[in-house]
């Protein structure tokens, strides 16, 4: 029997010429990361008690994104710890206020196709998007990597989830995610790794392919992963990293299941409060929103901002709607400024918040008030998520995000852009 | 590892992090967050909760942010174990890497809630004492029972090292 591209990462980590789904073995990581609100002030009493250091400085990199800038002394405290972390243990890839941590570990090309990779958050499994096994887990988790390099897993079962078609104006991977959760519930594919593939894939960039990524936790899965191809590579390339295709799933490998996708069918849609899995078509919603936030790993790369602005060039957020954009890196930032898109933004009215999670994990900037409504690019949605318990959030793309805070309600961005649906 | 008996508090499917700690306490310390257990859902609760108590859920219990403090604020609450038809993974593993027992079993349902339950963790079974009923229970893997029954993964770890 052929293995998976999961199963034969696993297996090379773990030192053995093939592993069985469900089994459980301790495997060597190859590269981890842990950021300031699950890393070093939750890891580093753990490493004192047990008495040891970083097991390997170099293995290891370090992102303060959670909760910069500081909003009160408590996350200034926060943010001394992990920079202190960085000195105490020689971490040189330690990066403050440069963005989240997940945009940053693709951006900056430290993750390749192959790697067994895992992360001190549950969305480390947008890494997967570079063809690595990417596993988030919680930071006891992280210590015990940080200390020893090591770790155990449970050998996952693979589904394949095989998109073909092509992706019609106006719609995006945010859309065909929220149509699979949606589908499947936010159950539907625990503990499975999800192997994304097809032509709709192979067309897709790597920053479209890594919002697919992002919300495979979304849906339960162990992570997500887009074999690696040409379109990886030369991401990686340009990068400045010399990278060549790493492994694939065998042609005989076994699948639990596969799902199919005819992207051509996919439409704008929504996920309503409080659920991530109440998806439901944007045009068929009747909601208006005080918020529109445009930010988050999942939804605030260049390329979304990019979406946002044009759907916003020459027009105005409606009254009694506030528009903010956080975006998810510096990179990005610099780039959206580079070629005008921050400029769009503003004068539409766009408010521009710091780089970092902001208002995602309900800890930074722009959270939300009791009785308001907000429609975001972000990956969850759970009651009070995003601030109070007595807010709601509906989640979307940042074209159905930036037309509704055009319109003052959830729409269809179709509309906004001369597509047709 | 010794049966775990106690008085049982029941809670629905997908079962969120942010619900069980919202993300506004994450600057304090677990035993600071107790206080505030389940408050996205069950407000009552972290006043309601007694050391020793067990937590049934349904599907995919623990879904979402990876945070630790869900499961060491819990545990700092008092809760002995937790039972649930599935679990989220990452929430699984932070159970065990804090040694607070997460039980799979499939019947979980079949409880109700101030119910008394005996789990047994290395049979596999969680019996309801109310009724008498067994129900079945996954076992653990060797290799995840040994880094629970040390207590955890720091306790693990200070183990093998010594
Ligand atoms: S932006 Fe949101 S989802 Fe992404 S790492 Fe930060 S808190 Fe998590």
């Amino acid at each position: 029997m052929g293995q998976t591209v999961s199963q034969k990462i696993i297996a090379r980590a773990g030192g053995r010429e093939e592993v069985v789904p469900d089994e459980v073995l301790w495997v060597d990581v190859d590269l981890a990361m842990i950021h300031d609100s699950g890393g070093p002030r939750r890891i580093w009493p753990m490493l004192t008690e047990l008495g040891v250091g970083v097991f390997a400085p170099d293995r290891l990199v370090l992102v303060a994104d959670h909760y910069v800038p500081a909003q009160n002394v408590g996350a200034a405290q926060i943010l001394e710890t992990t920079r202190a972390f960085a000195v105490e243990f020689g971490i040189e890839r330690f990066h403050e206020a440069q963005g989240i941590a997940h945009t940053l570990m693709v951006e900056k090309a430290y993750l390749r196709p192959g790697m067994l990779y895992v992360g001190g958050d549950s969305h480390t499994c947008t890494g997967g998007v570079l063809g690595c096994l990417a596993l988030g887990m919680g930071s006891t988790d992280l210590f015990g990597v940080v200390a020893t390099g090591r770790t155990w897993l449970r050998v996952p079962h693979t589904i394949r989830v095989e998109i073909d078609g092509e992706v019609p104006a106006g719609v995006t991977a945010k859309d065909l995610i929220l149509t699979i959760i949606g589908d499947r519930g936010m159950a539907g594919g625990l503990y499975r790794v999800l192997e994304f593939g097809g032509s709709a894939i192979a067309a897709m960039s790597v920053e479209e392919r890594s919002v697919l990524t992002n919300m495979c936790v979304e849906i339960g899965a162990k992570t997500g992963i887009v074999p690696s191809d040409a379109v990886t590579v030369a991401y990686l390339e340009e990068r400045g990293v010399e990278a060549e295709i790493g492994p694939a799933s065998d042609a005989d490998c076994d699948y639990l299941a596969t799902w199919r996708y005819d992207a051509s069918e996919l439409e704008p849609v929504v996920a309503r409060p409080h659920r991530h899995d109440d998806v439901v078509p944007a045009g068929e919603v009747d909601a208006r929103v005080t918020r529109a936030y445009i930010g988050a790993c999942t939804g605030a790369k260049y390329t979304d901002l990019a979406m946002a602005a044009e759907v916003l060039r020459g027009r105005s957020v409606a009254p009694g709607v506030l528009l903010q954009v956080a975006p998810a890196s510096r990179a990005a930032l610099a780039e959206a400024l580079a070629d005008g898109t921050v400029a769009t933004l503003v004068e539409a009215g766009a408010h521009i918040l710091s780089t970092g999670c902001g208002a995602c994990p309900g800890i930074g900037s722009g959270v939300l008030g009791p009785g308001e409504v907000c429609i975001s690019t972000t990956s969850r949605n759970a009651r009070g998520r995003m601030g109070s318990l007595d807010s709601e959030v509906y989640l979307a793309s940042a074209y159905s995000v930036a037309a509704a805070a055009i319109t003052g309600k959830i729409t269809d961005p179709r509309e906004l852009i001369g597509v047709t649906a | 590892m010794t049966p775990i008996e106690g008085r049982v508090w029941k809670f629905g499917d997908d079962i969120d992090t942010d619900a069980i700690v919202p993300g506004k306490y994450l600057i304090y310390e677990a035993s600071e967050i107790a206080g505030h257990i389940m408050e996205g859902i069950r407000p009552e609760f972290a006043g309601l909760v007694e050391p020793g108590d067990i937590i049934v859920g349904g599907e995919n219990f623990g879904t979402g942010s990876s945070r630790d403090p869900a499961v060491k604020a819990l545990q700092a609450a008092g809760i002995q174990a937790i039972v649930a038809k599935s679990f989220a993974r990452i929430f699984f593993r932070n159970c065990i890497n804090a040694g607070l027992a997460p039980i799979e079993c499939a019947e979980a349902g079949k409880i109700e809630e101030g119910q008394q339950v005996r789990v047994d963790l290395a049979g596999g079974e969680v019996t309801v004492i109310d009724t008498g009923a067994v129900l079945e229970a996954v076992p653990l893997p060797d290799e995840i029972a040994g880094i629970l029954e040390a207590g955890g993964l720091v306790e693990y770890l200070g183990r093998e090292q010594r």
